[in-house]
């Protein structure tokens, strides 16, 4: 069931739904991936939130005119219309008034889906029009899907997609660096416009898969996770889109083979699936790579400390020192050097000898800048070099262990 | 409108409104000025699922498992926004974004997984609170506010709040130098000596215990907007913290009173025949008195900024 899911095999609406939640997820990926490298990751939770009263509002205002209320374009652009004014109550908010945007973003969230909520309930009273169907908004609903709302979410998602793809150089400037992007005679404003008008267009169009309480996470999670393996940003933003794609396609397949799994909330475990998985395993950036980074250096120190005084005969208390160097054969259970243990103390002393005639020599200078206790002293000089300090050392000198 | 009809029917939902309210607003002083303000927004959220898995551990659809349910979800939800921030090396807003909107779906899934159809449980509930249907009926007009007998049929919810109420005031009260100092000055703060990190902490548990209390009974829009829309609408009318804490206080109380009417009475008045959302009309009423204060406010503008 879970295979055939996968592969698109369990009917024309599953994949339909599947299909479009892909595109959905490729453009949410992409498009997010400029607003969380914009720092306002969390004004599309506010966007979101405000689509609702024009959701409501179309509704009342399609069955005012006799018609059937739930044309999924009618409501989409309801809710784009509602969601541009809450855009411009954030921006009037965050510029004229003396509030920090963080605030402005959670008083227009809450109080436009509050008034949402006041016209969805004086929908539930309305005589006329078929109102089911309309709380699928909140958390998404594909189930009663037909071929023309897939289409509007496919093709609104592919064209919020070429849209991003058109505008993300001078995106990506503004993201990085507003001022030079100022400078260079870029409308800082008006790139931000833009920015918003698409992360608004991808809400809009996931309203009915994932529901306007979950879009925010396609929006959100994809380019967070991206930004793991990558600190390039046209890696970045491929990244995010393939994930999105990738989080969509898996979360409505698995959704369509049972039942009982709703849409959104699945795509966004998937999504949360691969940003967990991203943010332990990650190469660089993730946790697993930077507690291995620390084993290593610690083990480096330890290694070089423990060498430095077997070399000079000073006696090892520290615990963690001694079985580093009983577990490489360096030392025996008792604690004296073995042969190999002695030859690599006094390698080991030798070495910090020489460095430390290259700190003295002012020739040396960028060789010396690279000392730091740890790096083997081959690595930095040439053989030449050495065999020169070696020569102002006097010849390797015999030492007592 | 005569007392035996409206003490049974409004008296408990407006005073659990106003409560609520207020517990929600005087934490939100402090979060605005932060600019923590998105702090209420996350625990509303990831409140839901802390309920739905003490309702399936213990079965029961009762008060007091939820409430821990919540307040653990929301002390998850703040460390792994901390782990997400720091191990991750991510911005703040992105962190939360990913924990809320995660384990928001987490608590929708298992909802829809389990039936929690039987029981009072769904999310529209959760979202919109109940607030109408907390009735008091066992009295019959003003006298019962002094009848032990009718005083027992009192809504649990209301003593909840009540109690929440007083401990978040405690707080502030008791806690009103290091909290005013901290909030403005941390770097002063931590030059007297005050764990400005811990202050911190506590200042988000006690939120989050006044959202958990509040979500209980409202539901959780009204909880994200008394959490901003008062204390922001307080801001734009003085530059004294005393003076802000009083305005919020009345506009988180003036919100839920309004609101209430409007919901329950307005449509009447206006010919309709059924009441609208009462916690839907209280954000509403919040966004409407912030929209005034931020046009007409005397101090509505940054200090040092031109009036224009």
């Amino acid at each position: 069931m879970w295979l055939e899911a996968l592969t698109l095999q369990l009917g024309y609406n599953a994949t339909l739904v599947t299909l479009g939640a892909m595109a959905l997820g490729i453009a949410a990926g992409v498009t997010g991936t400029f607003l969380f490298l914009r720092k306002r990751a969390l004004v599309s939770d506010a966007i979101s939130h405000a689509t609702l009263p024009g959701v409501g509002l179309a509704f009342i205002i399609m069955v005012a005119f006799g018609g059937d209320g739930r044309s999924l374009l009618g409501l989409l652009l309801g809710s784009a219309a509602s969601a541009g004014l809450g855009l411009l109550c954030i921006g009037w908010l965050t510029k004229y008034t003396r509030l920090a945007e963080d605030a402005a973003i959670g008083a227009v969230l809450s109080v436009f889906f509050g008034f949402g909520v006041v016209l969805l309930t004086v929908i539930q009273n309305l005589s006329a029009g078929r109102q089911a169907g309309l709380e699928g908004f909140l958390l998404g609903s594909t189930a009663g899907m037909l071929w023309n709302d897939a289409i509007v979410i496919a093709v609104g998602g592919l064209v919020t997609l070429g849209l991003v793809v058109a505008l993300r150089r001078p995106m990506t400037l503004v993201a990085f660096d507003p001022e030079y992007a100022s400078a260079r005679g870029l409308n800082v404003d008006r790139i931000d416009l833009a920015i918003m008008a698409l992360v608004m267009a991808v809400t809009v169009v996931g309203l009915k898969i994932v529901g306007l309480i979950l879009i925010v996470a396609m929006l959100i999670i994809p380019p967070v996770t991206a930004r793991f393996w990558s600190d390039r940003t046209d890696q970045v933003v491929l990244l995010s889109g393939l994930l999105g794609g990738a989080a969509a396609y898996i979360g409505a397949a698995l959704s369509a083979a049972a039942p009982a799994l709703p849409t959104g909330p699945i795509i966004v475990l998937v999504s949360f699936a691969f940003f967990a998985a991203s943010m332990l395993f990650a190469p660089g950036r993730g946790v697993m790579a930077a507690i291995l980074r620390h084993h290593r250096f610690q083990r480096r120190v330890h290694m070089r400390q423990g060498l430095l005084a077997l070399a000079q005969g000073q006696p090892i208390y520290e615990g963690y020192t001694l079985r580093l160097l009983r577990s490489s054969g360096l030392v025996q259970a008792d604690g004296v050097a073995t042969e190999n243990g002695k030859a690599r103390a006094a390698k080991a002393l030798l070495d910090e000898k020489r460095w430390e005639l290259v700190r003295a020599d002012q020739a040396m200078e960028g060789a010396a800048a690279l000392y730091d206790g740890l790096r083997e002293l081959e690595t930095v000089l040439t053989a030449d070099q050495i065999d020169e300090i070696d020569k102002k050392l006097g010849g390797p000198a015999e030492v007592s262990v | 409108m005569s007392g035996a009809e409206f003490v049974p029917l409004s008296l408990t939902p407006l005073l659990i409104g106003i409560f609520s309210a207020i517990a929600c607003a005087l934490p939100g002083n402090f979060l605005v000025l932060r600019r923590q303000a998105l702090i209420g927004d996350a625990i509303s959220h990831v409140v839901l699922p802390g309920i739905v898995v003490a309702f399936l551990m213990t079965g029961v659809v009762s008060a007091w498992p939820m409430m821990i349910g919540a307040a653990v979800a929301s002390l998850v939800a703040v460390a792994l926004i901390e782990a997400i921030r720091r191990l991750g090396k991510i911005e703040a807003g992105a962190a939360m974004g990913v924990t809320f909107t995660a384990m928001f779906a987490g608590g929708v899934l298992l909802l829809e997984q389990t039936d929690t159809s039987s029981v009072h449980l769904d999310v529209e509930h959760a979202l919109f609170g109940n607030l109408e249907s907390l009735i008091w009926l066992d009295a019959t007009g003003w006298s019962s506010v002094f009848d032990p007998s009718a005083l027992a049929a009192l809504p649990d919810e209301l003593g909840r709040i009540f109690v929440t109420l007083i401990g978040v005031t405690l707080f502030v009260w008791l806690f009103w130098r290091p909290l005013k100092i901290s909030t403005f000055d941390p770097g002063f703060a931590e030059a007297l000596g005050m764990p400005t990190g811990k202050i911190g902490l506590a200042l988000v548990v006690v939120a989050a215990i006044a959202a958990v209390a509040a979500f209980d009974a409202v539901g959780s829009i009204i909880v994200i907007a008394m959490f901003i829309c008062p204390p922001a609408a307080a801001r734009m009318m003085t530059n004294q913290l005393e003076l802000q804490i009083m305005w919020s206080v009345i506009f988180a109380a003036l919100s839920a009173v309004v609101g209430y009417v409007a919901a329950g009475y307005g449509p009447l008045w206006l010919g309709a025949t059924h009441a609208v959302s009462a916690a839907g009309m209280i954000a509403t009423v919040s966004g409407v008195i912030l929209a005034i204060a931020a046009m007409f406010g005397p101090c509505r503008k940054r200090s040092g900024a031109p009036m224009a």
